[in-house]
């Protein structure tokens, strides 16, 4: 067994690995959350709860439809965003002029709603969804084993999460962001249909989360309150990294995959609070976030 | 003097409730109000959204029920504990979270509600999934036996009271005038020379220590301090019945902590039991979009316009 001070490499990187993985799904979501919130200055409640569906539809395309995990990963998210376009047009726009403190207890709403349903309909119990046939295996690495699964996750997350940013920050489309983020007013005097890049925005970020709930069926077990957990979790993310950047929100979600990984390894009782101590730290030393722009 | 008759009104309604209605749930509807109450001093009054409420009701719990299974405390003791216990979690979380505001405030408390949940569920005291059980009532001031229902429904209502003079005295004092106006301006609030942080921060620590004394007062009631009452469930909630009842109104947390309780008894004995967090949800959202002052306030705009 491989070991350096004492320590046993083998089970470290092993949580690291899990570390990183679960570092992916901040980051998708964390992602989602600061896109959400650079141009309509809502936090999306409903995020966990669009993730954790995101995980079901997987499941349900490939056990009512015979739908396989390639299509679902592509046609599952392109489901939530539409949803998600729904509810925002008929549900957050109406109230869009109000304190943006009621869009996050709409989206609250929404989110007991549909994780309450799903709870009835499947219980809480987890259902399994089986890892594609092409990503079954593993790779056998001088100090450890990495299942091909796992290290398609941490690649795919990786992939979507930076061509995201790519996109927002090096396209045209993306400067329509920004600038939507900085003057929605004054964009949609320069006669760009602000309210549609509102409503796309938001289905895209939401979509993301569909994204990571497909991503996620096949290692955790597909259950109504998947996504309540790591949302409070993702939300802790969010304070931690201030949602001034897109590329903040990314790196944050990974660094405290790792940071959670770590502690499993070192310290295990406090893995799953770690998290939210190095939130109270970032609060007493740099209130605004690791990169948040605001005083 | 039409609302010193309304409160004799309510009161004579609340000393004779226990012979027409099963005491165990006038005192969960009290113990739910007071919370609410509590909540609203934050919401409704300084404009400060707490999502993490549930930890200090949580802490009240855990508290006097750990001192009334190992010690042998009376109750009042206990629960002045419970009380100061979460009141001084309240100082130290609100000095955190007043750091941030409007929508980063909620997600803070929440996160650091969390961050209770997970330490009651490993603490070796605090019984784990299973919670505090079989939590003795004692005799208050060592002469009044609780077990009975209705003594302890009376010493219920006399907490709550208590709790809800305290609230109306803060919101009318010249303190509480200060908490609304950093509600409704507060750069001018700081430009006219208040630290506005170290006055949301007395607030906030007022909410969460009337909250662990709903909270202490709860684990008597049911004789049970349990995971739930610390679950960031428990905290929405809250939130969602002082969003029903109207938030910033006197009474408007009585009102929905009121239905709120009444909806789950409904629900919780039959089939429908599966159905609370939908039905929860759904008037989450349909107050949200269709009435935002909630039923006492809706009430209040009615009769401002029918009869002024």
């Amino acid at each position: 067994m491989a070991t350096i001070f004492g320590i046993n490499l083998f089970a470290l990187s092993g949580q690291l690995l899990v570390g990183l993985i679960n570092g992916s799904f901040y980051a998708l979501l964390s992602l989602g959350l600061a896109i959400i919130f650079g141009l309509l200055k809502i936090i999306n409640f409903a995020q966990g709860a669009m993730y954790m569906l995101g995980a079901f539809f997987a499941w349900m395309a490939l056990n009512y439809m015979g739908i396989n995990y390639w299509w679902a990963l592509i046609l599952v998210p392109i489901a939530i965003g539409l949803l998600a376009i729904l509810m925002e047009r008929f549900l957050v726009r109406p109230i869009a002029n109000e304190d943006h403190l009621y869009s996050l207890l709409l989206t609250f709403g929404i989110a007991l709603v549909l994780q309450g349903a799903f709870t009835h309909i499947y219980g809480s119990s987890g259902l399994p969804y089986q890892i594609p046939d092409e990503l079954k295996g593993g790779t056998k690495l001088p100090f450890m084993y990495l299942p091909n699964y796992r290290a398609w996750i941490i690649v795919s997350s990786l992939v979507v999460c930076f061509s995201t940013w790519w996109v927002i920050e090096k396209t045209k489309l993306g400067a329509y962001l920004r600038a939507g983020t900085e003057n929605p007013q004054l964009m949609q005097g320069f006669g760009i249909n602000v309210p549609l890049i509102t409503t796309l925005t938001f289905g895209f970020g939401v979509a993301l989360a569909g994204f990571a709930g497909v991503l996620a069926a096949p290692v955790y077990s597909v259950s109504p309150d998947m996504g309540s957990n790591i949302l409070i979790v993702v939300f802790a993310i969010v304070v931690i990294g201030g949602m001034g950047s897109i590329g903040g929100a990314i790196l944050t979600g990974l660094m405290m995959g790792v940071v959670e990984g770590l502690t499993k390894f070192f310290y295990p009782e406090a893995s799953t609070t770690v998290i939210f101590l190095f939130m109270v730290i970032v609060l007493l030393v740099k209130p605004a976030g690791l990169f948040g722009k605001e005083a | 003097m039409k609302i010193n008759k309304l409160y004799l009104f309510l009161i004579v309604v609340a000393l004779v409730a226990p012979s027409l209605v099963y005491p165990v749930f006038l005192m969960k509807l009290l113990c739910f109000a007071l919370f609410a109450c509590a909540f609203n001093l934050l919401l409704g009054f300084v404009g400060l959204l707490s999502f993490g409420h549930a930890a200090f009701l949580g802490t009240g719990g855990y508290i006097t029920g750990y001192l009334m299974l190992e010690t042998g405390i009376t109750p009042e003791l206990g629960i002045l504990a419970g009380t100061v216990g979460a009141g001084l979690l309240g100082a130290i979380y609100g000095k955190l979270a007043v750091k941030r505001e409007g929508i980063y405030f909620a997600m803070v408390t929440l996160a650091l509600a969390q961050l209770a949940f997970f330490f009651y569920l490993q603490a070796p005291f605090s019984g784990g999934e299973d919670g505090l059980q079989g939590v003795r009532r004692g005799a208050l001031f060592g002469l009044i036996d609780l077990s009975d229902n209705f003594a302890m429904y009376y010493f219920v209502l006399a907490i709550f009271i208590f709790g809800f003079w305290l609230i109306h005295r803060t919101v009318h004092s010249p303190f509480g005038q200060i908490l609304k106006a950093i509600r409704e301006n507060e750069p001018r609030a700081v430009s006219l020379g208040y630290n506005v942080n170290d006055y949301k921060w007395v607030a906030f620590i007022i909410s969460s220590a009337l909250a662990g004394l709903a909270g202490s007062t709860k684990t008597l009631v049911f004789q049970l301090a349990s995971l739930t009452d610390v679950h960031w469930h428990m905290s929405g909630e809250v939130v969602l019945m002082t969003l029903l009842g109207g938030m910033g109104t006197i009474f408007g947390p009585l009102v929905g902590a009121g239905v709120v309780v009444s909806i789950q008894n409904l629900l919780s004995g039959g089939e429908l039991g599966n159905y609370i967090n939908i039905v929860m949800g759904v008037i989450f959202i349909i107050c949200v979009l269709a009435f935002r002052s909630g039923l006492v306030g809706e009430f209040q705009k009615l009769m401002k316009k029918n009869f002024n």
